[in-house]
């Protein structure tokens, strides 16, 4: 049995801490007014310590993207800003800016709940996987797997919770939200059948309620399994996860459009859902890597040997591949079109985001690519443990452009909210983790596969 | 200079590679196996040298993949430009993404290419050569193991025969 070491246990609740107080700053900070909102803007105009995002003209792009200029909004800013060019902040903009500041920490708590919360929901979907597939090589990986997807439920609630925050108006983080843009927007007015917020919020708590389902009873077969001589619990298993898996990938895709992409309900991508998937499978594989190589090093998990690092390497170098191609994809048809609806999406990124849109790029391609092509260096953890850290906090990244450019527009900048949410939700993710390693034995000693799976050499 | 060999039979590749293990203990000299199909593990029993060739595969990439930059600066930017689709093709840069596949493509094109070619070079393999194997039985369904002789044949005869070989004939080698 595996005990929480208190050091680790202080570590992730000084995160907590620490990230709550960043989190309560950044809210605090936040413009309550307009005039509030004025007055942060002068103030970095007097800094001058922006580049891009206080130079009157990406204001004048942006808000022309932003408002999706095609159709009819009330504000017509758009028109403002051409004509008003050079009184860019004219009483329709600052509002604008207002409502981007005081989204701002609400967006960067939603991009680092989110975040923690799709690495244990890709866990349980690589977890399915190696169920399904009654792969021979993972069942000494399963314990660490189901200590993972331990934070599912938490996480999923609290990433519910922000989402019914949001529908009672507390933020802008969803404009289709807001009856009064909807009420002068033609395209989200056609689209309130789906998007609104009764809906909206049954949906994800249905999307969430089948996976912790399958969590609950996938967890509890396997731990059935420990003390059964047969493999009923096995074969139990094996049933529940493959048909979860078609369950996943269709709840998982309406869940990217919802919950990611809806933020921007004039925009729309068909491989979303695939490239949100990519990202979290790739999360998912580095942090099992990480776990995994963290507690072999303090001593646990002997039966793990560097086969299966090796093997939990190679999927993390495979999809950072794969990442890449769907964000290629995604960007390259998009690019090449040319369509304003939809290249407005990458024009804010690469002009507002320029350097994490790019730089999330060597992050989750060149760097894992260079260094994890070797063979040899896919079983040294010290290689592993690099690549993945960059990995994890390239796909933080990834997550960050896809949700601060639609909720914050250009006034992003990493603060406190930012930092904070990201080590508050760390540190409860590990939290959670670890806890949950303690209430089961870390081999899963009665899979059928245990032998195959200790014996597995490359 | 005539030299003897021999040549143990197998047939099944988890006795080939118990036999390989043992032969190789008691210090005798393997000089090839030949197999209907690829064993696993077959080249660790044997201790031969580790294949080099994901290396040169990693080179070919690299030259594939400034092939493909070179020609499509040259077709696309220096020889041709054209505007397509609104995007005049005056540096290679900003035309980049529309390359990647081309790119791409022709990272694996020479890399696979050259691989198999290199492969085919490093094991004296070409068109039109002949069959190296000395029993047509390895091109079916059993195992050869060719050993030279440095010593006692009749106590490697005895060793071969426990070690799970179902024939074992030893035979003059003119070199």
């Amino acid at each position: 049995m595996y005990t929480f070491p208190n050091k680790l246990r202080n570590l992730a609740l000084s995160f907590m801490a620490i990230g709550f107080v960043g989190l309560v700053y950044g809210f605090i900070s936040a413009p309550k007014t307009i005039e509030e909102a004025k007055a942060i803007i002068a103030s970095n105009h007097e800094e001058g310590h922006g580049t891009t995002h206080n130079n009157p003209e990406t204001h004048h792009i942006t808000d022309v993207n932003d408002q999706n200029s095609y159709n009819d909004t009330n504000h017509n800013e758009s028109e403002h800003k051409l004509t008003d060019y050079d009184k860019s902040h004219d009483a329709k903009h600052d509002e604008h800016v207002f409502h981007q500041l005081s989204n701002k920490p609400w967006a960067a708590l939603y991009v680092a709940a989110f975040f923690f919360f799709m690495i244990s929901l890709g866990v349980l979907a690589f977890y399915a996987i190696q169920r399904a597939a009654q792969a021979g090589w993972s069942p000494v990986l399963y314990r660490v797997m189901e200590s993972i997807t331990g934070y599912l439920l938490p996480g999923g609630i609290i990433v519910i919770v922000i989402l019914a925050l949001s529908g009672m108006h507390l933020n802008h983080l969803f404009i289709w939200m807001d009856p009064e843009v909807v009420a002068h927007d033609k395209l989200i007015a056609g689209k309130t059948g789906y998007l609104n917020i009764p809906f909206f919020l049954i949906r994800g708590l249905f999307f969430l309620s089948g996976w912790s389902l399958y969590r609950y009873f996938s967890r509890k077969f396997s731990l059935a399994q420990d003390l059964e001589k047969g493999i009923s619990n096995h074969k139990k298993n094996f049933r529940i996860s493959a048909a979860f898996l078609v369950f996943f990938i269709v709840t998982e895709s309406i869940m990217s459009w919802d919950w990611i992409m809806s933020i921007d309900p004039h925009w729309f991508s068909t491989l979303f859902g695939w490239y949100v998937f990519s990202s979290m499978i790739v999360s998912a594989v580095t942090s099992i890597a990480l776990i995994s190589i963290y507690l072999k090093s303090k001593g646990y998990l002997e039966f793990v040997n560097d086969s299966h690092i090796h093997d939990l390497a190679k999927f993390m170098f495979g999809f950072s591949v794969f990442w890449t191609y769907l964000w290629f994809s995604q960007f390259m048809l998009i690019w090449f079109s040319n369509i304003p609806e939809e290249v407005t999406y990458f024009i804010t990124r690469i002009e507002d985001y320029n350097l994490p849109f790019f730089g999330m790029l060597v992050m989750n391609f060149i760097f894992p690519l260079l260094v994890l092509i070797n063979s040899d260096y896919k079983r040294k953890n010290y290689f592993v443990i690099m690549a993945g850290i960059v990995i994890i906090l390239g796909h933080y990244v990834d997550v960050f452009n896809m949700i601060m450019p639609s909720a914050v527009g250009d006034q992003w900048f990493i603060g406190s909210a930012e930092i904070g949410g990201f080590l508050f939700f760390l540190g409860l993710f590990i939290f959670i983790v670890f806890k949950e390693m303690t209430k089961a034995p870390l081999l899963a000693k009665g899979d059928p596969y245990m032998g195959e799976s200790k014996r597995f050499h490359y | 200079m005539n030299d003897k060999i021999v040549h143990a039979l197998y047939d099944d590749d988890d006795v080939l590679l118990s036999a390989i293990k043992t032969i190789r203990s008691e210090k005798h000299h393997i000089e090839e196996v030949y197999t209907p199909f690829p064993v696993h593990g077959l080249d660790k029993a044997m201790g031969l040298e580790e294949t080099r060739i994901a290396i040169m595969s990693f080179i070919y990439g690299c030259i594939g993949l400034s092939v493909a930059v070179l020609m499509m600066n040259f077709i696309m930017i220096e020889d041709w430009p054209q505007n397509i689709g609104g995007k005049p093709s005056f540096s290679y840069l900003e035309n980049m993404p529309a390359f990647v596949p081309i790119m791409f493509e022709m990272t694996v094109f020479f890399a696979a290419h050259l691989m198999v070619i290199t492969f085919y070079m490093r094991s004296r393999l070409w068109p039109f050569k002949k069959a190296e194997n000395p029993n047509t039985l390895t091109t079916d369904d059993k195992f050869l193991v060719e050993i030279g002789i440095h010593g006692n044949v009749k106590e490697l005869e005895k060793l071969l025969k426990k070690s799970g070989a179902i024939d074992v004939s030893i035979i003059e080698k003119s070199k």
